[in-house]
């Protein structure tokens, strides 16, 4: 643990093998990040933790650490990038967090406020996207979806049964599950599953739960996601 | 069907004043009038110009998220939308009977809500009409004028609809948009805290509230002439009626009684409400006109809100309150008051009432309970009625299997008296404006009966693909060219 590299001007040691981003948070930095997650391995598609390396962007959850590294995170020009990746994907869903039962636990909603994202800036694209019920304990509601595979991911390497997948290309991506129908009861998916757990946003549900958590007591009212983020 | 200065025979040789938008009231509406050369009134419309679409999209999402999303059809009121879609989804996950704490705290949030809507309709938007006068100067005839003129009762306004609001902040969350009440019960009971945050302040609250109903009675007794007449017609009443004939705001069924207090129905429940009321369009108005079905569209509309309600139940269950109803009816003289300004009067004691139903339950150790919610049998249709700050409010949903909505309709307290707002313009026009020459504070007298009614625009216009739209054109001597009509 010798090894160290800057990060806002402080030194952040780190491991061998270690990314940028798993080293800052083990020294107790906060990136801001979505498709990110600790226990899975890198997807590198969010770019909203990007920061520089030597002058360079990159992103920190996929490059590894290095010593000597010059890496800047917490700045005006980067924040402002990410502000704009965050605008973007609001205006590409449908996300109405005044009745989205995900309101106080969204990591969307979370960096937005985080980062001081006011309005959406870009116009709406309002796409037309389903909402699957079929599944008796999952409700799916593709509408506020942002790609970040996750879910894809802890079904195909935690749950091995590969529910979930990302179809198509560019800007009509989606994603969708492993079932002829194309829906999620016709699939193997099961409470339990990791999968199930791990949706940043709003998508992947457990039915019933709702409005359940009083204001005041969800995730992100009791403190900003840079100081509760795994 | 057309009433008595609906619908001029000759609109295009006539005159038009519009009063756009209605100022001092919620939401966005309009007034037209149709004058002849001789400034005669030949027509008087109250347009409804909003266009929302919450029965068309709730369709397709999740039941439980539906008394949280349905609420943003208000900032007003939006406690008594929230409460009403979790009655109706109450049924839907076979809640028959809410724990008390349950059942409490919502009632909590409800009175609150009462509180705070009644201050802010009686204080903030109408008493500049009341204490200055109809045709005031018009610079003055608003709430930074009445703190100006009258500070202390402009600061009791301010004061009472903020105690109301802190009632909905500590049961629903949030002042305005909260989640507290879920299908089931409520998300949250009160703290220690909490409760005697709120009672340290109720008592004064519950006497400020009195001196407001005196208030009110006082304007009547002052210019009797003006206030027992001002937009007057007799119309049928309905609301909801709790046991043993009380009010109760929050459940009940439903009572109406004709222009002269004789009962036309009683006890009906709320699932049978689509026996009994039948909704009319007319292709001028985005709000719908419902109307009695056993009477017909021509004598079957009717009134909700306060003086419904005042005049419907048989007592207030508090004992300050009920006095004041008494009062009230004694002033009426036995018959059933008709007048629009007497919505001011008894919308002030419905506070008195709020108030002494929120001081009531935070003596009651039940809101601090724990047990929260309830659960029964899967049901596929619900019900949620309420006597919303502005009358009766009535959600109705099905749910799929598969837990998605299938069906919403909605009929809000203002779509309620649609008609008898319409024809409280109407009056006015015909004894203040017909003949003489238009000023500002002759069309404020318009705006001044609509106000009564305390109509909430937002909330009523709350459907799409129902409505009739008509399109004409007309040439410059009147002639209809063309006319494209969507029947509903």
């Amino acid at each position: 643990m010798s090894q160290t590299f800057t990060l806002d001007g402080e030194e952040i040691p780190f491991r061998d093998g270690q990314t940028i981003i798993q080293a800052a948070h083990d020294a107790g930095r906060w990136i801001p990040h979505l498709c990110y997650h600790p226990e899975f391995k890198p997807h590198g598609s969010c770019k909203l933790c990007t920061v520089t390396v030597n002058g360079r962007h990159m992103a920190s959850c996929t490059t590894q650490a290095a010593a000597g590294q010059t890496v800047e995170s917490d700045t005006e020009a980067l924040n402002g990038e990410r502000r704009t990746l965050l605008q973007m994907l609001f205006v590409e869903g449908n996300h109405f967090c005044p009745s989205c039962e995900k309101s106080g636990d969204c990591k969307l909603q979370a960096t937005a406020y985080e980062l001081g994202m006011m309005t959406p800036h870009f116009d709406h694209f309002y796409p037309s996207r389903p909402v699957d019920a079929s599944h008796p304990e999952v409700l799916l509601d593709f509408n506020r979806c942002i790609l970040c595979s996750l879910c894809v991911r802890a079904s195909r390497d935690v749950d091995g049964k590969c529910v979930f997948a990302l179809s198509g290309r560019g800007i009509g991506t989606k994603l969708v599950v492993n079932a002829a129908s194309g829906r999620l009861a016709d699939t193997d998916a099961a409470i339990g599953d990791k999968a199930l757990e791990v949706c940043p946003v709003g998508v992947i549900l457990k039915k019933r739960r709702g409005f359940a958590v009083p204001i005041g007591e969800r995730t992100y009212d009791k403190a900003p996601i840079s100081e509760t983020e795994e | 069907m057309t009433y008595h200065l609906e619908t001029a025979e000759h609109p295009e040789k006539l005159r038009r004043v519009a009063i756009d938008p209605v100022s001092r009231v919620e939401g966005h509406g309009k007034v037209t009038l149709l004058l002849d050369e001789d400034n005669k009134v030949r027509q008087v419309r109250l347009h409804i110009v909003e266009f929302r679409g919450f029965e068309k999209f709730i369709q397709g999402r999740p039941y439980w998220e539906v008394p949280v999303m349905v609420q943003r059809l208000c900032g007003i009121c939006p406690v008594s939308h929230h409460l009403a879609a979790s009655k109706a989804m109450d049924a839907i996950v076979g809640a028959k009977r809410l724990t008390p704490t349950a059942e409490k705290i919502r009632r909590l949030m409800h009175y609150g809500q009462i509180m705070q809507s009644h201050a802010l309709h009686f204080f903030h938007l109408c008493s500049p009409d009341l204490l200055f006068g109809f045709d005031s100067e018009v610079g003055q005839r608003n709430i930074v004028g009445v703190a100006a003129k009258h500070p202390e009762t402009a600061r009791r306004g301010v004061l009472i609809r903020k105690f109301g609001q802190e009632a909905i902040r500590l049961t629903a969350g949030k002042r305005i948009h909260g989640t507290g009440s879920i299908p089931g019960g409520v998300n949250k009971s009160l703290s220690v805290e909490e409760r005697d945050y709120l009672l340290k302040d109720i008592y004064q609250i519950v006497a400020w509230c009195r001196d407001a109903v005196h208030l009110a009675r006082e304007l009547h007794e002052t210019d009797p002439a003006l206030y027992n007449s001002f937009g007057i017609f007799r119309s049928h009443f309905m609301s909801l009626i709790g046991a043993d004939g009380q009010m109760d705001l929050y459940d009940g069924r439903l009572r109406a009684r004709d222009d002269s207090g004789a009962i036309h129905f009683d006890g009906v429940a709320q699932a049978d409400y689509e026996k009994y009321i039948q909704e009319e369009v007319k292709p001028w108005s985005y709000m719908k006109f419902p109307y009695f079905r056993a009477l017909g569209n021509e004598r079957g509309w009717y009134k909700v809100g306060p003086l419904a309600r005042v005049q419907n139940c048989d007592s207030i269950p508090t004992p300050l309150a009920d006095a004041e109803r008494r009062e009230f009816l004694d002033y009426a003289g036995g018959m059933p008051m008709h007048t629009a300004l007497g919505y001011h009067w008894t919308r002030m004691i419905e506070m008195l009432h709020a108030a002494e139903t929120i001081k009531d339950l935070l003596h009651d150790p039940d809101i601090l309970g724990g047990d929260l919610m309830t659960t029964g049998e899967r049901g596929f249709e619900g019900f949620g009625m309420i006597e919303a700050p502005r009358g009766t409010l009535i959600h109705h949903y099905r749910v799929d299997e598969n837990d998605l909505v299938s069906m919403c309709n909605l009929i809000v307290s203002t779509t309620h008296n649609n008609q008898a707002m319409n024809e409280a313009i109407r009056h006015v026009a015909r004894r203040y404006l017909h003949g003489r020459e238009i000023t500002e504070g002759l069309l404020n007298h318009i705006e001044v009966a609509i106000r009564a009614y305390d109509p909430c625009l937002s909330c009523a216009t709350h459907a799409l693909g129902k409505m009739p739209l008509a399109v004409e054109l007309v040439d410059a001597a009147g002639t209809l060219v063309h006319r494209l009509q969507r029947d509903a």
